[in-house]
């Protein structure tokens, strides 16, 4: 499981991607691969203000359903078009063209309560037993 | 089945490992749910030709002079529909007119049957047979652990296993079964599936489903044979609408509100297990229909969804899926047969949304098994 060093995780297997002040979210290679194939991605509107922990969106595959929840919190800054018309982008590329949200972090210093991608690596080993 | 019970598995475990098969415990067994990912699966078996390993399947013989009278009174079919070489879709039903399971009866001869039933109902139909058997001049053995089934399913099914088996495959009809070689091995070959395309389920002897697998495998290479696994199972079998026990049928579920009124034959003259109160069911009226819904706006209907009418629930979604031939959420659903016109608008609940669909014909998608 590919697992980038310079990204924090969440325990719900997103990722946060910090750029300055903005922060990229998508889901973890491990995530995509516990759901499979992914048909499509509800995402908030761009402006949409989140709490960190709170769901965001949601998720679905052909087999099952799955919150989304932001790592962190702020304003909805970009939602990923093109997921619209190719879900599968989070199984082909989960770090790259399968992002699913930037967000305008309000608390910048949140990003720092999140896993550390070994700490991450660690929690999905102990997920798969 | 206890829940606690460890998982069996099928001769087919390494190998299906060894492909790269994800697996998960399903009715008891170690099953691969999918190897490349459900929607290439899928349309592997849609556009050419895919092999499924089924052997959790259950297989019961049944022999003895008077096997076809134990059979009428236990399955609601008619056997007098049956010649040798012949298959039927029955149900077993309790005599409350739920199901005890549906299943698929190969007559050998009049004496001699066997019937391949679902993995989750194996123990619980044997039981059920068995204690009927008592009254009859009939033995009934439940052969499933040494028996192997592979399904392999396609456009491409005929030429690939034409390869591997002198029984001529254009003279088999759908729903008829040859004894035969596969591969050298010797097979049972249905003419037969789940997938709502060409294709054909094969019975083997435990030890030969790994040679037979390998045989396919190599022979179905200028094929592009691919494995596959229960989640494109289940997205196949959904757009054509077949039941699934324990979606659509179970024991506390009316078979005629399924849409198995064809298979049960409420006027054959020796009595089965069921016949009084389906019967009773069918005089008063069926108030409930299966119909098929396609959303009409992006979301995947799941199991136990509600079904809206008008903003009002009217009953619920037996089974959905995100259909991968048609780019869009399907859902079989149990509503008032008020609602049940084709056209008529019924929506779902998907979480905390409404997605808007429509009854549809089915299949959603059409059949293509051979005529």
């Amino acid at each position: 499981m590919e697992v980038p060093k310079d990204l924090r995780y969440t325990r719900e297997h997103e990722w946060l991607k910090v750029e300055g002040t903005k922060g990229v979210v998508g889901i973890t290679h491990f995530a995509q691969d516990q759901l499979g194939d992914v048909v499509f991605v509800e995402a908030p509107a761009p402006g949409t203000e989140l709490e960190q922990e709170n769901t965001f969106g949601v998720v679905e595959s052909v087999k099952t359903v799955s919150d989304l929840y932001a790592p962190v919190s702020g304003k909805v800054a970009a939602v990923n078009k093109d997921l619209e018309a190719n879900p599968e982008l989070v199984n082909k590329e989960p770090y790259g063209k399968g992002w699913m949200i930037e967000i305008e972090l309000s608390d910048p210093g949140q990003a720092e309560s999140l896993l550390s991608a070994d700490d991450y690596e660690a929690y999905i080993k102990e997920q798969q037993g | 089945m206890s829940s606690d019970a460890p998982l069996k598995t099928t001769p087919l475990f390494e190998a299906h490992r060894k492909l790269g098969g994800k697996m998960v415990p399903f009715a008891g067994w170690h099953m691969p749910i999918q190897y490349a990912g459900v929607i290439q699966e899928h349309r592997t078996v849609r556009e050419g030709v895919g092999v499924f390993d089924v052997s959790h399947m259950g297989e019961i013989e049944v022999r003895g002079l008077e096997a076809k009278a134990f059979l009428q009174a236990l399955l609601t079919n008619d056997m007098d529909r049956l010649d040798d070489g012949g298959i039927l879709y029955s149900l077993m039903c309790y005599e409350d007119g739920g199901v005890v399971d549906d299943l698929l009866v190969h007559r050998f001869e009049e004496e001699h049957y066997f019937l391949c039933v679902n993995a989750s109902n194996t123990d619980k139909d044997f039981e059920w047979a068995d204690r009927l058997a008592e009254e009859f001049d009939v033995q009934v053995d439940n052969i499933s652990d040494r028996t192997a089934q592979l399904a392999v399913q396609g456009p491409k099914a005929e030429p690939l296993l034409q390869k591997l088996t002198d029984v001529s495959l254009s003279d088999l009809s759908y729903y008829r079964f040859l004894q035969g070689q596969v591969g050298g091995r010797k097979a049972l070959i249905a003419r037969t599936g789940y997938t709502g395309e060409d294709g054909f389920e094969l019975y083997l002897d435990a030890d030969a489903a790994v040679p037979v697998f390998d045989a396919l495998f190599e022979a179905g290479r200028e094929f592009d044979l691919q494995p596959i696994g229960l989640g494109a199972r289940d997205t196949l079998r959904m757009e054509m609408g077949y039941a699934l026990y324990g979606q659509e049928i179970g024991a506390s579920q009316s078979p005629l509100e399924a849409g198995l009124g064809w298979v049960i034959k409420l006027n054959k003259v020796q009595p089965f297990s069921g016949q009084e109160s389906l019967k009773n069911q069918k005089d008063k009226g069926i108030s409930r229909k299966l119909v098929g819904v396609r959303l009409t706006q992006r979301g995947v209907p799941r199991s136990h969804y509600k079904v809206l009418h008008d903003g009002q629930p009217v009953g619920e979604v037996t089974s959905g899926t995100f259909s991968p031939s048609l780019n869009i959420g399907v859902a079989l659903c149990n509503v008032p047969t008020a609602m049940s016109k084709v056209g008529t608008q019924l929506d779902i609940e998907i979480r905390n949304s409404v997605g808007a669909g429509e009854v549809v014909v089915l299949p959603f998608v059409p059949s293509r098994v051979k005529k």
